[in-house]
């Protein structure tokens, strides 16, 4: 669903028209469902996070002041709802990545240093994805340390604004630009490894 | 799997590797933008990242989670039908 069917689904609620209702469940409960997901890792929470979530957006649907917003906002519920959950269970701290560990391997020093990287055009482009590669994404994305899951997924996969971002993290847009990087270039990495190895 | 000579280029190199993902969103000064064309015209590793990045970008953006969401039970959705009324009646004057 585009994100302006989804801006004119919140604006009907909003009016009081119901039967926008049924369509917004769907789409937003998937979407949370994903989030939370990724981030809890357990299909159990990740569907009682959902419908958490769900029950706060429809409570607090008169706090939606712009349904131009609405997605962001249905995230910071579903960020919130997740970092709530996730304080009840077990704490898993994580850890950060280093630009350096992702810089290419060389071989060689000096003038003669080169740069070994695989040969990119073994990565699918316009195709649909594959069910190996969907596999190898899924797993490079769940792989990937919990402080950047959330950036990339908000970022690549909802095409939320870096703004957008870092408000529902709280995080200035600096940090969500390095951690969406760091995320990209670790999935990246793991695809290429993946490659190589074929 | 390719290589490539990088004679005296590491430290531009690793500057524009730093910066790929503002350059990809369109996120850099025009002049930033300029500085990272101009390099990678000349440098075919470069290139060669930076193209791997953007499918992987590209990939990020197609993923969907494998794990889908059972479907929802009557009384869930009930529960928030009655959470979207109790919101709707509540602000009514």
């Amino acid at each position: 669903m585009e994100r302006e069917t989804e801006i004119e689904l919140a604006r009907q609620l909003i009016t009081g028209r119901p039967e926008a209702f049924d369509r917004f469940v769907e789409h937003f409960r998937a979407k949370v469902f994903h989030y939370t997901w990724l981030m809890c890792g357990q299909r159990e929470d990740a569907e009682e996070v959902s419908q958490e979530t769900l029950m706060k957006v429809f409570e607090n649907f008169h706090d939606l002041r712009e349904p131009e917003r609405v997605r962001p906002w249905v995230f910071q519920i579903a960020r919130n709802a997740c970092l709530s959950k996730r304080r009840k269970s077990v704490f898993a701290p994580s850890h950060e990545l280093s630009l350096d560990q992702f810089l290419p391997a060389r071989n060689g020093n000096g003038v003669q240093a080169k740069l070994e990287i695989a040969d990119s055009a073994a990565l699918p482009d316009q195709q649909a994805l594959q069910s190996e590669m969907a596999h190898l994404l899924d797993k490079a994305i769940r792989e990937l340390p919990e402080i950047y899951r959330p950036v990339l997924l908000l970022r690549d996969m909802e095409e939320l604004s870096t703004a957008e971002t870092a408000h529902i993290l709280d995080l200035t847009e600096d940090v969500v630009k390095t951690r969406l990087h760091r995320a990209r270039l670790a999935v990246r990495q793991k695809l290429d490894e993946a490659l190589r190895h074929a | 799997m390719k290589l490539y000579a990088m004679p005296d280029r590491d430290e531009n190199c690793e500057r524009i590797f730093a910066l790929l993902s503002e350059y990809l969103n369109q996120e850099l000064a025009l002049e930033r933008c300029q500085e990272i064309e101009a390099h990678i015209a000349n440098c075919p590793p470069c290139v060669e990242f930076a193209e791997s990045l953007r499918k992987t970008v590209e990939l990020c953006r197609r993923y969907r989670p494998s794990e889908l969401p059972e479907p929802m039970e009557k009384a869930a959705r009930q529960q928030l039908q009655d959470a979207y009324q109790r919101m709707l009646l509540a602000r009514v004057p």
